[in-house]
């Protein structure tokens, strides 16, 4: 009906981004088949979303991070993101459920485990996936989330306190383990999920 | 998602749910999914679409669901955390960067990418259940022959009976006011030509209104805008000026264009003094408020319709009004437009369809309904600024209308965000990290960088 070649690349409606988002809550197998259904349906059978289309939402283009964000949904050289991508990204953010853990001991880990949203954050500032946080690549992320308002001597000086209290091996890096260390208190589960209304 | 849910009922009166369960259903939601259209539903609970959403409950869901109606309007699918930046982040006391102050940025992203409030504003409002027309059943799912006979009269109908119908109207309607108003045109000026341009126009527009089954309702008549006020109202689609216009008589104000919308425009502008600007004349704000201003100060002339919103909003809500209009001075007398979306979208999705496409749309829904609230007058009060005011009625017609405030642009339809707002966001954020004794009860210069 609406599917000129303009539309084809136009981003997801909002009921398909909310519809594809319930995949990260417990669904049923027939609920995700009838949204993939409706997904294709209304993007078309290529679905694709690009960068612009991130873009295009208010709320993400006013994120200090908003551009680290979209990166995380496009896997390394790619510029779309099919919707199993765009499922997988989301699924970090699913609510860890009492019921999960008791599960499966020796299958893979499910995306949304606290360790898999540590490593998700983690990813955010590891720019060059080396499995380290230098002090270039901290700078980068918190000169992203103050924009001019700190000088370059100031904002360096935390960062250095920052990578100086966290830092155990003296690398002057900050590994996945010791960036676990450093969140061990925090409730990464609460801050680092999306609930679902029902 | 789509298991048996409710029956579609087309009336008014809920039909027996448990004998159709299964055969005729169709755009059903089943209860676990926090509908969309349930939850708009709620967004209108308030003022006179307390029934509404009532109704829309009633009809909507299987099992009574009584929490649902505690929800806030603000939340959609996801449960929001609406703590401000400064509590989630700094917490406690203190005055360095965290690893986890990423959270927070990070969180706030996702929300806005599962559901922002503002890209599904400029798309057509989702139904609770569907009223037969191809275009609000966005993913067609073809369901029972019962359901896709009943569809198949209803174009019959609509395409076959009503659009010639409708369609002959309009152009009686568009013919008698281009004729009428340049034969009262010819009038010298006076109370006798006044008379005869509102009687002409009041005319036309209701034929026009006929035209497309426009069901009108008015509320609180008494707050009818007087002669030298600004009108000011919600815009959802170009029929608005039309519906208002069905009650009393306004002085428009616009661009002039070409074509068949440009005859009208000079044809009624012989008779009433509406005001049209040229494109090139509508950049320079001070011309446009200039000649606004000297309409109000003249006390004959009838009050000026404006849309401060700029641009259609799809009759959810009421985004940011700018701030032009209430810079002319005058009384403002706000009105609320709500339309019931049952019986038709009239809201232009003008990215996506022309005027022409959209004129034939709404000639083949079902009826455009709708319910107009007059409010009272307001003023600008001492120490008010533009913007201040413009906030003032935006949130009262938004409570009249009973719809939902989002101090977003409603150009950002087409136009991307200003980077302004995402240097707001990293100022705040920088002030945790840097400045001292913002927190209120602690020693300045505990901490230093």
């Amino acid at each position: 009906m609406r599917k000129s070649k303009r539309s084809r690349r136009r981003r997801a409606s909002p009921t398909v981004r909310s519809l594809a988002c319930t995949v990260a809550s417990p669904a049923s197998t027939k609920a995700k088949m009838a949204l993939l259904d409706l997904f294709i349906r209304t993007c078309c059978i290529l679905a694709l979303l690009s960068r612009e289309d991130f873009q295009r939402i208010p709320e993400l283009a006013i994120n200090p991070l908003g551009d680290r964000i979209i990166n995380a949904f496009f896997s390394e050289g790619e510029d779309q993101v099919n919707f199993r991508g765009f499922m997988r990204t989301l699924a970090h953010f699913r609510p860890i459920e009492d019921n999960e853990k008791s599960k499966d001991q020796n299958g893979p880990e499910p995306l949304n485990s606290r360790s898999n949203k540590l490593h998700f954050a983690f990813r955010l500032y590891d720019l060059d996936k080396d499995d380290k946080i230098s002090r270039d690549e901290l700078l980068q992320v918190l000169r992203m989330m103050v924009g001019v308002n700190i000088s370059d001597e100031q904002l360096g000086s935390i960062a250095d306190r920052t990578i100086q209290e966290a830092d155990q091996d003296g690398d002057c890096a900050i590994s996945f383990a010791e960036f676990v260390k450093v969140l061990e208190k925090v409730d990464v589960e609460q801050k680092m999920s999306i609930r679902f209304l029902h | 998602m789509f298991s048996s849910g409710y029956t579609f009922s087309f009336s008014s009166e809920p039909r027996n749910h448990q004998r159709k369960m299964g055969t005729t259903t169709l755009f059903s939601r089943d209860s676990s999914f926090a509908s969309q259209g349930v939850v708009i539903g709620q967004c209108l609970s308030q003022g006179h679409s307390e029934e509404w959403a009532t109704i829309r409950i009633e009809k909507g869901v299987k099992k009574p669901q009584p929490q649902m109606l505690k929800i806030p309007a603000a939340n959609g699918i996801i449960e929001r955390d609406e703590t401000p930046m400064e509590k989630e982040i700094a917490g406690l006391h203190r005055m360095e960067f965290r690893f986890s102050d990423i959270f927070y940025f990070c969180r706030k992203g996702f929300e806005a990418i599962v559901e922002d409030e503002v890209t599904q504003r400029f798309s057509s409002e989702e139904l609770v259940s569907w009223n037969l027309l191809t275009r609000t059943n966005v993913n067609f799912h073809y369901v029972s022959l019962r359901l896709t006979v009943v569809w198949v009269i209803g174009v019959m109908v609509r395409y076959c009976f009503l659009l010639p119908l409708r369609f002959t109207l309009a152009a009686i309607g568009i013919t008698s006011m281009i004729v009428g108003t340049t034969v009262v045109g010819q009038l010298p000026n006076g109370s006798l030509k006044n008379y005869l341009s509102e009687v002409v126009h009041l005319t036309c527009s209701r034929i026009l209104v006929r035209a497309l089954s426009g069901t009108i309702h008015y509320h609180n008549k008494e707050n009818k805008p007087q002669k030298g006020g600004i009108c000011v109202a919600n815009h959802t689609s170009p029929i608005d000026a039309i519906i208002l216009t069905n009650d009393g008589c306004y002085a428009m104000v616009g661009q002039v264009h070409g074509g068949l919308m440009g005859v009208i425009q000079r044809a009624t502008v012989k008779a009433c003094p509406h005001v049209w600007f040229e494109r090139s004349e509508i950049k320079d704000r001070h011309l446009v408020t200039k000649r606004l201003r000297e309409h109000v100060a003249d006390k004959n002339k009838l009050p000026i319709l404006i849309f401060p919103e700029g641009t259609c909003i799809n009759n959810t809500s009421v985004m940011m009004f700018k701030k032009g209009s209430f810079e002319i001075g005058g009384t403002i007398y706000p009105v609320a437009i709500k339309y019931d979306p049952q019986f038709g979208d009239a809201f232009w999705n003008s990215s996506k369809y022309n005027i022409v496409s959209y004129l034939l749309r709404i000639m083949t829904s079902w009826a455009i309904v709708c319910h107009v609230w007059y409010m009272p007058p307001m003023v600008r009060k001492e120490g008010e600024d533009a913007v201040q005011f413009a906030n003032r009625v935006r949130s009262a017609i938004a409570r009249q209308g009973g719809l939902t405030e989002l101090p977003w642009d409603g150009g950002l339809k087409r136009a991307k965000v200003k980077d302004s707002f995402k240097e707001e966001q990293q100022k705040n954020y920088s002030k945790m990290l840097v400045r001292n004794g913002s927190q209120g009860n602690l020693p300045a210069g505990t901490e230093s960088d």
